[in-house]
């Protein structure tokens, strides 16, 4: 959905998004992260299951939600990318911690 | 100026399944309400149909929540036919958790209490182990501070604001008008009805249920009844949506139909603050992560407080009033539970005069102190 | 774990920077808790790390930021970023979260600093991916140096749908349209000799430079729209508009939303602050004297939060509510403190001369205030649509209180932010009565979402 118009160069960062290996920009939040990658929906809604993407990218809509390293229902807009992250859809409701 | 057989004043848990029960025997009723920021404690309604622990000092009462328990899947079928809305009512038993050795004995004697004073009817709650609870709950990992609950095979819970709002869908549907923004300013008696004031308009009829909570406190003595209640708030927290895990309701621990969990259960005596306080909801919280660790990282959306409609018993009041028959007060903290006795006998001891058996132990004389000799 | 400073800032935009820089200029201790990790707030958001060519697309305006930003680092002022509150009471003590660990702080004067947030645009398909808040475009570009890809669309009214628009041309993005659902912008070009005021003056004429430069690349710009509509199965694939009775499809696979900000007032409702409609721009602000006091005795606002005025307005009304607090704490004879804001007052009233016009000349469109299919999505969270909140107002839901318990609208993990106003708009018309006279949601604490651990470790038991 989104493109980045300078290359993020030596401030990159890898992250793993549903299993793809993503090269972002190492100040980028994840909800940034995602929609550069093209990802078609970030999150399935728990009520009727429908596809949705970040928003308002500002910590207001919460339809950024994901799972990032096994935490469930996170705002993407509100966290930065760290090496390694591993991000999850948000599939419906969320699991208890085991 | 509107009339009517019956008026029913208030639209919350009592008033709505009252009313509902009425137009259900074809009376024709009026439900008049008050506006949206109206204490309406049958929003903060847990949604506990309960009946272990309820009626201590009052076996009727007991016996009463027992009743409305035995008659509220037929309750609920009948809310699903007649306003379409499933109000998720489940009944396998409830538990109230016991996190020291402490509470476990003060259960214990409580328990004992109760049994001395149903007698032959018996009393149903006992209290389980650990593992016992355990197997009650299986989704959820119990905490090592718990050290058993009393398991009361009566309970169980349903959704509170789906249920009101399918009693008002019933009662809708079955021919009801309803009133919003009309909180009465004054009943009075004609000679031949009663008329109900409110700020824009009149309301008419030969009987009339007080059942508005806290404006019973300004309307019953109208009428020549006392219904002595008092505020009491209760926090409650719920959470984001999370799969289903819990079937079972907890006193004070339930998961929603919808996901979330819901956790209570203070008791504060601060009037009509329905505010919330930090560190009381932080004990909640803690009690709730004592009993089940794995809430730890769960995240709170809400957190509110609600103003329970509490008489002086924690039993409920009915009467009529003796001056002005046709006049009734209505009132109990616990509208869900008493939901489906509230739209079977109440209504018809309205509608018909039929008096429930022994319904005078829930006269508000009960409150009256005798007379120094 | 808890400490007491002379002034708690909540947010790190304008008004937020200035207060604590004017604060620390006076002697108050301060701590800003920052929900972000750079100052800046959503207007100066990313300015101390956007990318030179990036700064030069975003213009004038948003470089002022920089400088702002700069006084604020240099200053005494605590700094926390990162810091999500969670609580605010009456007492001025605060609880937040950082780091997945909570805390609490008190304020002797509490400055809720939290900004705007966009108005909510609910048209059908607003949920698809592929449809995005004109601000949130705009974050991406300041945050994260993005553009669109593939061919996008704005679509709305106000100074920021043509803003956004312009940027995203000179930066590259492939804009196909500006779908303007008002024709004001029109009027605005055509007089703004007429208007005196300097201020007015100048801002008019940027307008109008943007309305030129948005033209010169050739991006049709179709004004007095309505009817929008985003398209797609699972993903928006074009916007649909009527205009002067002809109905049009444009594929696209961005659609930018945008009709005005509104105050951002969940902190100020759960703090019981009264707040008063504005009529011309539809919303709710806190009533707050000239000095941003509230009507809660520790609780000031400053900036968007307690009235849009923008971004220069909202630094100075950070001032002025340092100035306040410092007056209040005897850290400034009251005299001298009036002496200090009158050249402040002077400026802030050069940058309100505007609003009048330009609230009257943008309100926000009826029909994206109350959407009139019944099948466009109101709460996002909870999946309502408009048809479900007028079916429970016939029912007997007769507020939006009510109409929450009945619908759980406004249940969900925004609590409200982007659905209140609209069911009160819904309620309103369905009853036939004021927005204003219906009122809006019972906010209540978290503010955002906070761990059952975190909040058991605030017992005390």
């Amino acid at each position: 959905m989104f493109r980045r118009l300078h290359d993020a160069g030596g401030q990159s960062v890898t992250i793993d998004f549903e299993g793809d290996a993503l090269q972002v920009g190492a100040q980028e939040t994840v909800a940034a992260a995602l929609v550069a990658a093209g990802a078609g929906h970030s999150r399935t809604t728990p009520v009727n299951g429908a596809p949705r993407l970040p928003f308002c990218m500002m910590g207001v809509c919460f339809d950024c939600l994901v799972e990032i390293d096994g935490v469930p229902n996170k705002q993407a807009c509100m966290e930065t990318v760290r090496e390694g992250m591993k991000i999850s859809r948000q599939d419906g409701k969320r699991r208890l911690d085991p | 100026m509107h009339s009517a057989d019956v008026i029913v004043v208030g639209g919350g848990s009592f008033g709505a399944a009252v009313a509902y029960g009425l137009v259900r025997q074809g009376v024709d009723t009026v439900i008049l309400d008050g506006s949206d920021d109206s204490l309406r404690a049958a929003r903060g309604n847990f949604g506990l149909v309960w009946v272990q622990s309820k009626g201590m000092g009052l076996q009727r009462y007991a016996d009463w929540s027992r009743e409305s328990s035995h008659l509220w899947t037929d309750f609920a079928d009948d809310l699903q036919d007649s306003a379409g809305i499933h109000v998720n009512y489940q009944n396998g038993g409830g538990l109230n958790l016991l996190l020291s050795e402490e509470e476990r004995e003060n259960c214990r004697r409580s328990i004992d209490i109760m049994r001395q004073q149903a007698g032959p009817d018996g009393y149903d709650a006992e209290i389980i182990e650990r593992d016992e609870v355990q197997k009650m709950v299986p989704g959820l990992r119990v905490g090592d501070d718990v050290a058993g609950a009393s398991f009361g095979p009566h309970d169980g819970h349903a959704n509170p604001l789906r249920l009101l709002r399918a009693l008002h869908s019933g009662f809708e549907h079955r021919g009801g008008r309803y009133f919003a923004q009309n909180e009465v300013v004054s009943i009075t008696h004609d000679g031949s009805a009663f008329v109900a004031q409110t700020a824009n308009d009149r309301f008419v009829a030969p009987k009339i249920v007080i059942a508005c909570g806290h404006g019973i406190t300004k309307l019953a003595p109208m009428v020549g009844l006392n219904a002595p209640i008092r505020p009491q708030r209760g926090q409650v927290l719920v959470t984001e949506r999370i799969e289903t895990t819990v079937e079972m309701a907890l006193g004070s621990i339930r998961q929603t139909d919808e996901g979330g969990f819901m956790f209570g259960n203070s008791e504060e005596e601060v009037g009509f603050n329905d505010g919330t306080t930090l560190p009381i909801a932080g004990n909640i919280a803690a009690r709730a992560v004592k009993a089940f660790p794995q809430l730890s990282g769960v995240r709170l959306v809400r957190n509110w407080g609600c103003i329970r409609v509490l008489t002086p018993d924690k039993c409920a009041i009915y009467d009529e009033s003796e001056t002005i028959p046709g006049a009734y007060v209505a009132t109990s903290h616990s509208g869900v539970t008493l939901a489906a006795v509230n739209a079977h006998h109440v209504a018809n001891w309205v509608a018909t005069g039929d008096t429930p058996p022994d319904f005078d132990h829930f006269s508000a004389r009960r409150f009256d102190v005798p007379a120094a000799a | 774990m808890s400490e007491t400073v002379d002034l708690l800032i909540i947010g790190g935009g304008p008004a937020g920077l200035a207060a604590a820089v004017e604060a620390d200029g006076l002697g108050l201790s301060v701590l800003l808790l920052d929900e972000q990790t750079e100052p800046g707030g959503q207007i100066y958001r990313g300015i101390e790390s956007v990318h030179p060519d990036t700064l030069t697309v975003l213009g004038d305006d948003y470089a002022q930021g920089a400088s702002l930003a700069e006084a604020f680092r240099r200053s005494g002022s605590t700094y926390r970023p990162g810091a999500t509150v969670w609580r605010v009471d009456e007492d001025g003590s605060v609880a937040y979260s950082q780091d997945g660990k909570g805390a609490t702080a008190t304020g002797k004067r509490v400055l809720v600093a939290t900004g705007a947030l966009e108005r909510p645009v609910p048209i059908p398909g607003w949920t698809l991916p592929g449809v995005m808040s004109a601000g949130g475009a705009q974050v991406l570009l300041k945050s994260a140096g993005m553009v669109p890809s593939g061919r996008v669309a704005v679509a709305g009214c106000g100074p920021l749908a043509l803003l956004v628009t312009q940027q995203l041309i000179s930066a590259g993005a492939n804009v196909v349209a500006l779908l303007e659902t008002t024709r004001a912008g029109d009027y605005l070009c055509a007089t703004p000799h007429l208007f005196g005021a300097l201020s007015a003056g100048s801002y008019l004429r940027k307008g109008r430079r943007m309305r030129r430069n948005i033209k010169r690349a050739d991006v049709p710009i179709h004004s007095g729209v309505s009817d929008l509509a985003a398209i797609g199965e699972g993903t928006l694939s074009a916007v649909a508009f009527s205009r002067d009775s002809a109905r049009t499809e444009l594929a696209v696979d961005t659609l930018l939303l945008h009709i005005g900000v509104v105050p951002n007032t969940q902190i100020t409702r759960q703090v019981f602050c009264e707040h008063e409609w504005y009529a011309p721009q539809r919303y709710w602000r806190p009533v707050r004297d000239d000095w941003g006091a509230t009507s809660q005795a520790q609780i000031a606002v400053a900036g968007d939060g307690g009235g849009i005025d923008g971004a220069a307005a909202a630094a100075l009304h950070g001032r002025l509510a340092a100035l306040d607090a410092a007056g209040r704490q005897g850290k400034v004879e009251l005299a001298e403190r009036n002496r200090r804001a009158d050249p402040i007052r002077y400026e802030l009233a050069g940058h309100q001369a505007i609003r009048p016009l330009l609230d009257t000349l943008f309100p926000p469109p009826q029909d994206l205030c109350a959407p009139p299919d019944d099948a466009t999505l109101v709460c996002r969270c909870e999946e309502i649509s408009a048809g479900d909140i007028r079916e429970a107002v016939a029912l007997g839901a007769m507020g939006p209180n009510q109409l929450k318990a009945f619908t759980r609208c406004g249940m969900g993990p925004c609590q409200g932010r982007m659905c209140g106003l609209t069911v009160a708009e819904l309620v309103a018309q369905a009853k036939g009565e004021s927005v204003e006279d219906v009122g809006y949601y019972r906010i209540r604490p978290p503010i955002k979402p906070v761990t059952m651990g975190e909040l058991a470790a605030m017992a005390d038991d």
